[in-house]
């Protein structure tokens, strides 16, 4: 690894220990999801979009929408993480008062571009974000992130219809393809493959990765830029990645961590 | 007093029923173990069928397997089932009026860490607002458990709204039950307190403590939301004089609206409506929202207070 991607796992797993410690203290949350969206996170925060915490509303920014909205903890880090609020208010998570919702709240939290939490609404308000883009012909792009149950909400194919329709070829959306969702694996509760092969018949450019290697998301980015279409990276993850105990079970979906099991997961997640 | 969830109550509920009744089909869209659907999911694991995160088609899928001669159960969050698939329930079910029982869970600001995303105040005014629809919010889980028999024994669509924290219970378990019935829990002269869910503990325990006062209060269990006990309401209003009306939803469209609208009409009293003033809920604990929101026995008191001097 060059050190550019030594630096960006460096933050994944900072972005892991944060995601981690906050879900603990809240005592309620989702860290499965949250830490299979970490690597994709890191490097759209870290090294892709072209964003100015210190003037956040700057119209020509990219933008990301968490449409899986249950993994607030992951944008949340990396939104404190590049400096749009203190670290410290990361404790305050899903508290009374607090800035950081349980759900992502954009009236709440300045860098948060679309509130989300109800499955399927996210992505079509992606769309909307690029299809703006393109009316004003502006040249940032829209990044997206849902999830693999997510996608068997209607909503997200009558999205997809309209984002290949009109070629929106500046939105980039990251499938977090890890296999479960709360009931069980996405295979027994309702499947939804094939799915390179569902997306390439939206009409929606197709790349498969491992979504948790940096330089493979990077390089699918630069690569989806290239295309005419919306961009589908389906980027197969492990849910819980990071956190051995949390790895591949469906029962991490949406319970914290108790205080002892916060201090074995950290210890996994030392820096070198 | 013990205490049980109504979401408890329902999933307990349901798997007794199941038993009896083998017409009953029982469906979620991935909440099944927050919803207490997974006990029947065990129990009768042909007879229950996931439809994925998809609420507008399992309404749709409900409404089909109801026009074939079952009686479907679907399951999901409030927000997700009347709000998501609002017009699914009103043209597929209702228009139709097909047998389709929808027990939506987790209404309500009780849900708690998950934040206004999650929290449901106005269910009970969409459904309330659709022909056909009967909507039921049980009190507590001894009524739940009779709800839902009556609700699979009542032939058209019923919208049972439940809770995800534990409540008192209020009842016996042989105390009847009747759809369209409001039960009065407490009788008093001063002032009628009209309650639906979680609301009527607080209602109970503001009538205890405004005794203390001198001050005596009716008590009314509103569990059927509509049709309202038209009977109940105006003999509160002529022999008390005084209404206050508590919910875990928007005072706009739910229970205060139902009865405010009927005293308008036909019998004009001072009403105090307790319930969220036109605010989206937000993350914090139960408890801790229902202060905020001013939904707690002391606010309860405040209301009953302000409209005997309104009298
Ligand atoms: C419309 C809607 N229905 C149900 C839910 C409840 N819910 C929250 S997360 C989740 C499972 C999501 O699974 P997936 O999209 O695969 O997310 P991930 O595995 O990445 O956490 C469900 C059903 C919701 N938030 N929104
Ligand atoms: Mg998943």
């Amino acid at each position: 690894m060059s050190c550019r991607y030594t630096e960006l796992a460096d933050q994944a797993l900072a972005m892991r220990r944060h995601i981690i410690t906050m879900i603990g203290e809240a005592g309620s949350g989702h860290p499965g999801g949250s830490l299979s969206s970490a690597d994709i996170v890191t490097a759209l925060y870290f090294e892709l979009m072209n964003i100015r915490p210190k003037n956040p509303n700057w119209p020509e920014r990219d933008r990301f929408v968490l449409s899986k909205g249950h993994a607030a903890p992951v944008l949340y880090a990396a939104l404190a993480m590049r400096g749009f609020f203190p670290l410290t208010k990361l404790k305050t998570l899903r508290k009374l008062g607090s800035p950081l919702q349980g759900h992502p709240d954009m009236q709440k939290l300045t860098g948060v571009e679309m509130s989300t939490g109800s499955l399927g609404q996210g992505f079509s308000a992606a769309v909307g974000m690029a299809l703006a883009g393109q009316v004003d012909q502006q040249s940032y792009y829209t990044y997206a992130i849902i999830g693999d149950g997510e996608l068997q909400e209607g909503q997200v194919w009558e999205a997809a219809m309209f984002a290949a329709h009109h070629k929106l070829r500046n939105l980039i959306v990251f499938l977090d393809f890890n296999g479960l969702q709360i009931d069980g694996q996405v295979e027994c509760v309702m499947n939804v493959q094939p799915l390179p092969d569902k997306w390439q018949a939206f009409g929606w450019a197709v790349q498969q990765i491992d979504g948790h290697d940096l330089r493979a998301i990077c390089g699918a980015v630069s690569q989806a830029k290239q295309e005419e279409q919306p961009s589908m990276i389906v980027a197969h993850t492990v849910k819980g990645k990071g956190v051995s105990f949390m790895e591949n079970q469906a029962g991490w979906h949406g319970s914290a961590p108790s205080s002892e099991q916060v201090v074995h997961a950290l210890k996994e997640l030392e820096g070198r | 007093m013990s205490k049980v969830a109504t979401r408890d109550a329902y999933g307990q509920a349901l798997v007794e029923l199941g038993g009896q009744y083998s017409d009953i089909i029982v469906l979620d869209a991935d909440l099944s173990k927050s919803t207490k659907t997974a006990k029947f999911k065990e129990t009768y694991p042909e007879r229950f069928f996931s439809a994925g995160i998809a609420e507008a088609n399992m309404m749709g899928v409900a409404a089909g397997l109801a026009a074939a001669g079952k009686v479907p159960f679907a399951s999901t969050f409030a927000i997700f089932a009347a709000g998501r698939a609002f017009e699914q329930i009103r043209n597929s079910i209702c228009y139709p009026d097909l047998n389709v029982k929808i027990a939506a869970t987790h209404a309500g600001v009780t849900v708690g860490a998950d934040g206004g995303s999650h929290q449901s105040i106005e269910d009970i005014a969409l459904m309330r607002a659709v022909p056909n629809m009967t909507v039921l919010v049980p009190a507590d889980g001894v009524s739940t458990a009779h709800l839902i028999k009556l609700a699979y024994q009542f032939a058209g669509p019923v919208y049972i709204r439940l809770g995800r924290t534990k409540v008192d219970t209020v009842y016996q378990k042989d105390d009847f039950f009747a759809i369209g019935e409001a039960k009065m829990v407490r009788d008093g002269k001063d002032a009628t307190i009209i309650a639906c869910g979680l609301m009527v503990q607080e209602a109970l325990q503001a009538a205890r403590e405004l005794s203390l006062s001198g001050i005596t209060t009716r008590v009314l269990d509103m569990a059927t939301v509509k049709p309202l006990d038209i009977g109940a309401v105006l003999r509160a209003a002529k022999e008390t004089k005084a209404i206050v009306t508590a919910e875990e939803h928007s005072i706009i469209g739910g229970l205060g609206s139902a009865v405010t609208s009927l005293l308008a009409e036909h019998h004009p009293v001072p009403v105090q409506m307790v319930g969220v003033r036109d605010r989206f809920g937000q993350s914090g604990d139960p408890a801790e929202l229902l202060r905020e929101y001013g939904l707690t026995a002391d606010d309860i008191i405040a209301a009953v207070k302000k409209v005997i001097s309104r009298k």
